[in-house]
C-alpha cells in the first residue's frame, strides 16, 4: 500500500490511507526524503488519521522520518493521531519526542506556514 | 463469531492481518474501541517479535467466556531461539535487536495478565489476557 505524497507549495503532504506494513513504512521514509530533496520542501505533513494502530515500529519510523527531514533543514508535522491511538501509545511507552504534532491537516499547515512564511 | 482465531505469522504483512482480526474479534465481543485498540497494538508488538526474532510462529486469539470473566486471551508462540533472560526482557529499556526495547513491558501495560515461557532453541510462548471491564 503506497502512501500518496502531494506537493503543496513549499510543503509536502503524505496521507496514510490504510494500515501499513513495516515495508510500507520504510518505503514511505525513503520516498518522503527523496521528495523533500527533489522539491526543496520546507515542511512535511504526515497525516495518520486513518491509522488505527501505532506500534513501536511505526512510531520509531515516524521519528526517523522527522529527524532525517530536520537534517535537510525542513520540518515534519504528524497530524491526526486518534485519541485511542494516543492512549495506546502512552501505555506502550512510546514517545514522539522532538516531533511536531497537530490536530489535523489544517492545523498542521498553519503550523508550517507560521514557521516558514512569516514576514521578515 | 469464532471462538478461536489462529493467524500464522511469517512476514510483516501477517502482523497487519493479525492485529486487524484481533480488533474485529474484540469489537464483536463488545470491547470498547479504546480497548480494541490496546489489544490490536499488543498483537502488533508480539507478532513483530515473532517475525524479528523467530522468523515464524503464530498468534492465537481465544474468547474467554467464563461466568466470572469475559475477555480475550492472546497467545504468541514461536519455535525460535528463545529469550535468554526473561526478567531482563521484561525490564523497560532492554532490547537485543537495537529496537526501542519496549516490546514486552509495553505489552504488559496494554493487557491485564501476562506470562511468558521461553526455552533456549525451543521457542517462546507469551500468553496475555484482557478482560472486559
Amino acid at each position: 500500500m503506497e502512501v500518496p505524497i502531494l506537493k503543496q507549495g513549499a510543503f509536502l503532504i503524505a496521507t496514510i490511507q490504510a494500515a501499513l506494513t513495516d515495508a510500507d513504512l520504510l518505503h514511505l521514509r525513503t520516498a518522503l526524503l527523496q521528495q523533500v530533496v527533489r522539491c526543496r520542501s520546507r515542511g512535511v505533513i504526515v497525516d495518520v488519521t486513518s491509522l488505527d494502530v501505532m506500534d513501536s515500529f511505526a512510531s520509531r519510523t515516524l521519528r526517523e522520518i522527522a529527524q532525517m527531514i530536520h537534517l535537510r533543514g525542513a520540518e515534519t508535522v504528524i497530524v491526526g493521531i486518534q485519541p485511542e491511538v494516543a492512549f495506546a501509545m502512552v501505555q506502550l511507552g512510546l514517545k514522539l519526542e522532538d516531533v511536531a504534532t497537530a490536530l489535523d491537516l489544517e492545523e498542521g499547515l498553519a503550523h508550517l506556514k507560521q514557521k516558514f512564511e512569516s514576514p521578515a | 463469531m469464532e471462538n478461536e482465531i489462529q493467524v500464522p505469522i511469517n512476514s510483516d504483512q501477517d502482523i497487519v492481518t493479525a492485529r486487524q482480526r484481533g480488533r474485529l474479534l474484540a469489537a464483536a465481543l463488545g470491547f470498547s474501541s479504546g480497548d480494541a485498540t490496546l489489544i490490536a497494538t499488543a498483537i502488533s508488538e508480539l507478532a513483530r517479535n515473532i517475525v524479528r526474532y523467530a522468523k515464524s510462529g503464530e498468534i492465537r486469539l481465544t474468547v474467554i467466556n467464563g461466568s466470572a470473566r469475559q475477555g480475550i486471551q492472546l497467545v504468541a508462540q514461536d519455535r525460535g531461539p528463545g529469550i535468554p533472560d526473561i526478567p531482563q526482557a521484561l525490564r523497560d529499556g532492554f532490547s537485543t535487536s537495537g529496537s526501542l526495547g519496549l516490546g514486552l513491558p509495553g505489552v504488559m501495560r496494554l493487557m491485564d495478565e501476562f506470562e511468558s515461557v521461553s526455552e533456549k532453541n525451543c521457542g517462546t510462548t507469551v500468553t496475555t489476557q484482557k478482560g472486559k471491564p
